[in-house]
């Protein structure tokens, strides 16, 4: 008996310690290595900054991984109140509309002086509903950019400051390259769907698909199977036959960044936020960076190129301290000082224009660093470079990287293999339009 | 007849239940789950479910991918099979006659065994990585430019490979004891009657082995088809464009990096049925064509 009453006094205290305390909230990301230590100093920061709100921010492995553990968890009632979701799951998040809290919602509910329009519009852009409003707070945005090894192109006769702007010239360059033996091949990319098929279209000023790329609804449909996009993979598959490019394998193309390193490949296109890794493994060659290239005979390239990343989700079925932890957090995740930090620590690009004047001086010291935002904002983004926004998207970006692969091994043409994205994407989009209605 | 009655009608059940229960919530909760979810439509977050009937498998059976994850899988359980049980036999007899160090060429062999099939895959994936690899350098020198990740035979080459070779050590301990027990006066009398090693492997040791064979190739089998999916994911992901998508992967790809959950549990039915169909096939056909 002595020991029962001990026991539930103890838990007495503990309980009435908890309700005095701070509210705690759970953040579901998908930052490894060094980003999960640089993220969990901001969190720290944050959580030091206030006594009202903890943040506890737990890895949950990959993208699809952290995505499919909230689904999983929501539908045992167990969600985290923010998760980290990548670009291309923000169809599935957006259709989803009893199981989330827009952004611009929780902001204007439990935010203290909330101001939209702080926000870099071609950052923010690919996650607002149709009337403009924010549904996610964008944390970690990149955008594919150029990437070569000077010490190679002067090897080759080139002029190492000078990176090609067209793919003409990409061409002419890496002729040269081989031809010089300076490196066995001209170039590499990672992510054939983000980099070569989306960012591609967007730069070209281009429709992926229907209804804005799919912002206008869930009837849109893929259109990816152009003439411009036909004639681009029509030359990868080319270039590939004749030694100037080496595909990376699919996905984020694992394969590619070790090609470019070994000075393999003379140029690889790749994330801004690969700049730091980049950088520490060029030790053996000068690194110079550029924008990505564009056929100077398509009307209206370069555009401007589109963003990929996570943004962080507000899930439903919270209390109104934890949203209002949530709101707070957010506040200071989108503070000016926090943005520069972690842009200019990790390549990302910053979300406020207030960071991104404060980020000049970084900029000056870094050449190349801001080749990614000046990319971005290159011009008024059209309906082509918005971005995009499709349901069932990770299986559909699957099906290009399939595609692609039968074009390389001669199972198909370009057309062909386009039109096979098109047909099987859009079984898909009629699947989730399904699903969601 | 001589039955042990037990006056306590509550105490033989308690003694199964832990059993009971396991098998009711791992096995046959998920699976009435699994069939339940075959005959809906729902979003990712299961908050809009519609019943479809049969849908979800005439889409699959409408589906190009799904016949290729068919044929894959087919292609992959008999090499995967043939290979580990192949190998693990000709080393079993190997083993069998020699006199001395048996016992450590056993524990050597049976080593591979211990590993995790995840593990397993990223050995084999380092070992024939195209970029760092060396057995692609190794190839290269005899003139094969060996490169799975866009290659879709070199690709499939690579799972059976990692696949077989943890196998092969299952196989080995199985095919070694079946040898053994296999009297030595039998294959004597044969040598004496002027059969050769040749004949006397396919008259005498083969026939009396095939109890063993006939189990290990259920069990390779039904390996080589539901638990390779970490050496799948550790090296080829299903690709690429999706020559190694062998259907456990397809499942685990559709339902949990697609979200298409109707369509996975539908896919899950349908493995389900082939598993029951293969082991009726096998106990019934196949078992009575077996000498024990």
């Amino acid at each position: 008996m002595i020991r029962y009453s001990t026991a539930s006094a103890v838990a007495l205290i503990a309980s009435l310690g908890a309700a005095n305390a701070e509210t705690t909230i759970d953040w579901w990301h998908a930052m490894g290595g060094e980003l999960g230590t640089k993220l969990e100093e901001i969190v720290q920061g944050f959580n030091d900054s206030q006594e009202d709100y903890t943040v506890v921010p737990s890895y949950k492995g990959t993208y699809p991984e952290t995505m499919t553990a909230a689904i999983a968890a929501f539908r045992a009632q167990q969600q985290p109140t923010i998760v980290q979701v990548f670009e291309v799951g923000t169809g599935t998040m957006m259709a989803a509309q009893g199981a989330i809290v827009p952004v611009h919602q929780l902001m204007e509910e439990h935010g203290e002086g909330f101001d939209p329009s702080a926000f870099l519009p071609s950052v923010v852009g690919y996650y607002t509903d149709s009337e403009g409003n924010m549904l996610s707070m964008p944390f970690n945005s990149s955008t594919p950019i150029l990437y070569y090894n000077k010490t190679v192109f002067e090897k080759a006769g080139l002029d190492p400051e000078t990176p090609p702007k067209t793919w003409a010239e990409v061409e002419e360059f890496s002729k040269k390259i081989i031809e010089s033996d300076a490196a066995s091949c001209g170039f590499t990319t990672g992510w054939i769907s983000w980099i070569q098929t989306e960012n591609f279209s967007a730069w070209h000023n281009q429709p992926i698909g229907t209804m804005e790329n799919g912002f206008g609804g869930l009837d849109a449909r893929l259109s990816v199977n152009g003439p411009v996009q036909v004639k681009h993979w029509g030359n990868l598959k080319k270039w590939a036959d004749e030694g100037i490019f080496k595909y990376g394998g699919p996905v984020g193309g694992d394969n590619a960044p070790p090609m470019f390193y070994s000075q393999d490949c003379a140029m690889i296109m790749n994330s801004s936020a690969s700049r730091a890794g980049v950088i520490a493994n060029a030790t053996d060659f000068e690194l110079g960076f550029g924008m990505l290239p564009y056929y100077d005979d398509v009307e209206g390239a370069p555009q401007n190129s589109i963003i990929g990343g996570a943004t962080l989700w507000v899930l439903s079925g919270k209390s109104d301290e934890e949203y209002d932890a949530a709101a707070a957090f957010f506040s200071y995740l989108s503070s000016p000082e926090v943005q520069a930090d972690w842009a200019s620590f990790s390549g990302y690009l910053p979300i406020t224009s207030a960071a991104g004047e404060q980020m000049k001086d970084f900029y000056a010291e870094n050449p190349g660093a801001d080749t990614g935002i000046k990319q971005i904002t290159l011009n008024e983004p059209t309906e082509n470079s918005k971005g995009l926004r499709f349901g069932n998207y990770v299986q559909i970006r699957g099906i290009i990287d399939e595609e692609f692969e039968q074009l390389l091994s001669g199972g198909k043409d370009a057309q062909g293999a386009l039109d096979s994205v098109v047909e099987r994407g859009n079984a898909l989009l009629e699947e989730f339009q399904a699903q969601n209605q | 007849m001589k039955r042990t009655i037990f006056s306590n009608q509550l105490l033989p059940w308690l003694l199964l239940a832990p059993q009971l229960i396991i098998t009711f919530v791992f096995f046959l909760w998920p699976a009435a789950q699994a069939v339940r979810q075959s005959f809906l439509r729902e979003d990712a977050f299961g908050t809009r479910t519609s019943f479809v009937g049969l849908e979800n498998f005439a889409y699959l059976l409408q589906s190009p991918e799904y016949f290729n994850s068919l044929k894959v899988t087919a292609i992959f359980a008999v090499s995967v099979t043939v290979l580990s049980m192949g190998m693990a036999l000709l080393l079993a007899i190997a083993v069998d006659r020699m006199i001395r160090s048996t016992r450590v060429y056993t524990t050597l062999l049976v080593w591979p065994y211990a590993v995790a099939p995840a593990v397993a895959g990223i050995l084999w994936w380092f070992i024939f990585n195209p970029t760092i690899g060396i057995m692609p350098y190794v190839l290269a020198q005899v003139g094969y430019d060996w490169n799975h990740i866009s290659s879709k035979t070199d690709a499939m080459m690579l799972v059976v490979i990692a696949s077989a070779w943890k196998q092969i050590s299952y196989n080995f301990l199985f095919f070694l004891a079946g040898l053994q027990s296999i009297p030595g006066s039998l294959r004597e009398a044969a040598a004496i009657d002027g059969a050769g090693p040749v004949r006397r492997f396919f008259d005498i040791t083969f026939p009396l082995l095939s109890p063993t064979t006939f189990f290990l190739l259920v069990v390779n089998i039904v390996y080589a088809m539901f638990d390779t999916f970490g050496v799948i994911d550790a090296t080829t992901e299903g690709g690429p464009a999706q020559a190694t998508n062998i259907m456990v992967y397809k499942v685990y790809f559709d339902g949990f990096i697609g979200q298409n959950i109707g369509s996975s549990a539908a896919q899950s039915v349908v493995l389900m049925i082939l598993v029951l169909i293969l082991t009726v096939v096998q106990f019934r056909f196949v078992e009575k064509k077996v000498a024990y």
